[in-house]
Order: C-alpha cells, then sequence, then structure tokens
C-alpha cells in the first residue's frame, strides 16, 4: 500500500547567488516537500543573494567560463564573446525565459511557496555580519539569521545536499 | 502488482500502491482510498480531486502541486493542510491517478 515519508529530513546549502544555480536547491526543497519530507535551506556567502530583499529579484546568470551554456541552437558561447558588456543580461533573459516555459517560478514566488510548504528558510551569520545584512534586509520568511553550529544542530539527521 | 478490494470493487495498484487503471475510480473508491490515509474528505479535498481528474484527462499525468494552486487557485498552505506530509503523492493517490513525475 501507499506510504508516507516518515522520518527524512533534508538539509540544503545554498552558497551561490547565481540565478542557474539559485534553482537546484529549491527544486530540490520543494520537491522534498511535495513528497513529505521535510526540508530546510540554509543560505551562505553568495547564496543569501537569493534571499536577500533587494537582490533576490534580480539574480543573474552569466555565461563566463561556463563552457555548458550554449544558445539555444546549441551553439557554444565562447568567453571572448561571454565577456562582452550586455551578455549577462542576455543570458539572464534567456535563462528567465525557459524557467518560465517550464513553469519554473522565480526566486521570490518560489521560495515563498516553499516557505507556504512548511520549508524553512535560514541565513548564515557570518555572511550576514560581513555584508552587514540584518534581519530587515531579507525576506519576510526568513525564519532566523543563525550560526554554523546551529545549523548543524537543525540539520541533526538529515541528508545535507550542498549546492 | 497488487489487487485489493476497494469500495467492493477489484482495484489494480502499482508496487508504489497507486492505482493502475484511472478508469476504475469513482468517488466510492475515493472516500475508501483517503480513509487509507487518515483523510476525511471534504468539499475542499473534492474540489482538489476532481480538478486533478480532468487535469489527467487532459494531459495524460498526475498534475503536479503548481498545476494545482496555479489552475484550481488552491494556495499552497491548503494543499499541506488538506493532504498533510506529501500532498503531490496523497492528492493522485486519492484521485486514482499513478505518481506524479513533475519535479514542480
Amino acid at each position: 500500500m501507499f506510504e508516507e515519508q516518515n522520518d527524512r529530513k533534508l538539509c540544503i546549502i545554498c552558497s551561490k547567488g547565481t540565478l542557474d544555480m539559485a534553482y537546484p536547491g529549491m527544486v530540490l526543497a520543494n520537491a522534498a516537500l511535495m513528497e513529505g519530507i521535510d526540508a530546510s535551506i540554509f543560505f551562505t556567502f553568495w547564496g543569501l543573494d537569493m534571499i536577500t530583499d533587494k537582490k533576490m529579484d534580480h539574480l543573474k546568470c552569466t555565461p563566463l567560463g561556463n563552457p555548458s551554456m550554449a544558445m539555444p541552437n546549441g551553439m557554444g558561447i565562447p568567453n571572448f564573446m561571454a565577456m562582452l558588456p550586455g551578455m549577462t543580461d542576455f543570458a539572464t533573459s534567456m535563462m528567465k525565459k525557459e524557467m518560465e516555459k517550464l513553469d519554473f517560478p522565480p526566486p521570490r514566488e518560489y521560495l515563498q511557496t516553499i516557505a507556504d510548504a512548511g520549508g524553512k528558510l535560514y541565513a548564515c551569520k557570518m555572511t550576514a555580519d560581513m555584508m552587514k545584512l540584518t534581519e530587515d534586509d531579507l525576506f519576510e520568511e526568513v525564519e532566523g539569521i543563525v550560526g554554523a553550529m546551529e545549523f548543524l544542530e537543525i540539520a541533526d539527521g538529515a541528508q545535507v545536499i550542498f549546492v | 502488482m497488487t489487487t485489493r478490494e476497494i469500495a467492493g470493487k477489484e482495484i489494480e495498484f502499482d508496487e508504489e500502491g497507486f492505482m493502475t487503471n484511472p478508469e476504475d475510480w469513482d468517488k466510492d473508491v475515493a472516500v475508501a482510498l483517503a480513509a487509507d490515509i487518515n483523510i476525511t474528505l471534504s468539499e475542499r479535498h473534492w474540489e482538489i480531486i476532481e480538478f486533478s481528474r480532468e487535469d489527467y484527462q487532459a494531459q495524460g499525468e498526475a498534475p503536479g502541486l503548481r498545476r494545482i494552486t496555479k489552475e484550481a487557485g488552491v494556495p499552497t498552505k491548503d494543499l499541506y493542510k488538506l493532504f498533510p506530509k506529501g500532498p503531490a503523492k496523497k492528492i493522485a493517490y486519492v484521485s486514482g491517478l499513478g505518481k506524479p513525475t513533475g519535479c514542480i
């Protein structure tokens, strides 16, 4: 018979602030919750941009130094072109369109869904101190700013994924 | 594959416990399947189940939660209240559909 997930727990560490690397953590956390697995995300270093109110709607992705990134026709983007002015914005808008086609929401909406589903969002204390951010600067659904030790306590018994 | 008697009908399930033949489903079956997972169906549950059945007819697969929130207009929080701990699978289970395969 159909069985529900019981004690599984997932903790994801998001350490990147680019639009492309924001998605893996969000997709996994949301999928876990849809499946009945407890999920929390710890945002550290550049990952803090994902929950910084002023930045989270403006995450970008760059083709520079990313040999995987290709145009829709499959042609790669050489680094000497990727460094031209406007290329980051171009790649970003391309990626946003692709995500929209697949019906994946932008970060703010996605994180709101995760929070509504019971997922917990935490900001890294060290990074917040370094970037001089307080809770007022963060997305309202963030539970709090926690240190690495406290996060490890939260992650007790969980599967941990570093993105 | 296993067969169980649900609401007086012989119903076939796959290894993960989802109905293999959505056509065998009816409302009595839904009530029994919901009881299996400790859910008593209310008006709001039915709204979601009916949307999922219709969406399955149109799309050929069980809808993910994003489709249900967007197309049926049920907020995420409500989905998790009505079908706690794993709404995506629970909705598909009670609706007599296969496991949802989408990521969202």
